[in-house]
């Protein structure tokens, strides 16, 4: 589309056009003044000092791609595939330690070079340029605000992914003898996690083959009824494997949510301390631990 | 679907298959107590390592079984429960207490013969 010579056209016979109009009218001039432009940004980030994880030749390769999304989200508003774009560029920003407020910051000042551009462009027709920042100024904010909702739910996906690790991690299913597996519990446990050391302690059952389990709970300083109820519960589906269960460490405080829930102490073989727990669970395997002679 | 029931020794073992039906249950809970009376075992192990799920009446089933075998003065030892299927029974409350369990037919075996031993 040609571009519009405005001051050669005079003010009455020019009629008032479409908002679509102006919104192609100013995609065409960003286009076309795609270097340029790209370029006075790409300057503007050096100046105020973002992006410095990155190299010059990879700030230029995501400016580009930036860039032209930029333009392609105004041209089609289409913000769904701009959602996608910012997602896919900050899974391969944020392993390089870039951060929200740089992303905002370089949306933001393309936002405010393509605006002066647009100030350059149309100053001599003052109507025109309030009209065209009309169109202008809605999308390129809709732009800023999704990229960056776009960043941030990339970021709130990663640690979902490390809380999962660290969870995962936390809690180790270790075998000490043949036949025998301690689970060391430390710290706080909620029922996600009381849940995921379930299923971990089962399947290390069953590839373990064990037959004495030590659950260790001194490192628990207090769990509520919710917790305590899987925890018998977990006792209860490792004897369906065939498998006994001891509990060791139970704190006063947590000794006292078992009895108020009214647990079946029955059910639930608890020995005092780690080594109380470890010389039953040889016993039970047909274990002797004998001092071997004092050396002559 | 008919349950195999094989004998071994002084045992029998019946093998579940993945889906029964309320129908083959009942059919092979009549049916193992028959056959604890005709070879006068001393122990059934049911192994349910194909099934992949427990509902409460396959569950009380099982218990049903062990209860009436033992009023023929014979144990049984229910092998194979899946972990994913353990977890699932507890969280129903089914946890097939007074039963004894283990790991698999190995395990079963030699839970028995451990028992039988201390017995002769």
């Amino acid at each position: 589309m040609a571009k519009r010579d405005v001051t050669s056209i005079s003010p009455e016979l020019k009629r008032t056009e479409e908002p679509s109009e102006l919104l192609r009218e100013l995609v065409a001039h960003l286009r076309q003044n795609r270097t340029q432009l790209r370029e006075e940004w790409v300057v503007r980030i050096s100046e105020t000092r973002l992006l410095l994880a990155m190299t010059k030749e990879e700030i230029f390769a995501e400016a580009t791609s930036v860039y032209d999304s930029y333009v392609e989200a105004l041209e089609t508003e289409a913000f769904e595939a701009l959602q996608a774009y910012a997602r896919n560029l900050s899974e391969r920003i944020i392993p390089r330690g870039v951060e929200t407020h740089e992303v905002v910051g370089i949306v933001l000042l393309l936002r405010d070079v393509l605006a002066r551009s647009l100030f350059a462009k149309y100053q001599n027709d003052f109507k025109k340029l309030n009209r065209i920042l009309d169109a202008y100024e809605p999308a390129a904010n809709r732009i800023a605000n999704t990229v960056a909702v776009g960043f941030v739910q990339e970021r709130e996906r990663v640690i979902r992914q490390q809380q999962e690790a660290i969870r995962e991690l936390s809690t180790p299913v270790l075998q000490v003898r043949e036949r025998l597996l301690i689970l060391p519990i430390i710290g706080v446990i909620d029922p996600q996690r009381a849940r995921q050391l379930t299923e971990q302690l089962l399947r290390g059952i069953r590839t373990n083959r064990a037959k004495v389990v030590v659950i260790d709970i001194t490192g628990v300083a207090a769990m509520d009824v919710t917790v305590a109820n899987h925890l018998v519960q977990t006792v209860e589906a490792s004897r369906l494997l065939g498998a006994t269960v001891i509990v060791t460490g139970l704190s006063p405080e947590i000794a006292q949510t078992l009895v108020t829930i009214g647990v079946d102490l029955g059910k639930m073989n608890t020995v005092g301390d780690l080594q109380g727990g470890i010389e039953q669970a040889e016993r039970l395997l047909g274990y002797k631990v004998a001092a071997l002679a004092e050396p002559s | 679907m008919e349950v195999p029931i094989l004998k071994q020794g002084a045992f029998l073992i019946a093998t579940f298959q993945a889906a029964l039906s309320d129908a083959d249950l009942n059919l092979l809970r009549m049916g193992l107590v028959q056959q604890v009376v005709r070879f006068r075992s001393s122990a059934v192990i049911v192994d349910v390592t194909a099934m992949d799920v427990m509902d409460s009446f396959a569950s009380r089933t099982l218990r049903e079984i062990a209860h009436m075998i033992r009023l023929r003065g014979a144990e049984t030892v229910i092998v194979g429960i899946q972990p994913e299927v353990a977890f699932a029974m507890v969280q129903l409350g089914l946890t097939l207490e007074g039963v004894a369990t283990a790991l698999d037919l190995e395990e079963g075996l030699a839970y028995l013969n451990e028992k039988f031993k201390s017995t002769n």
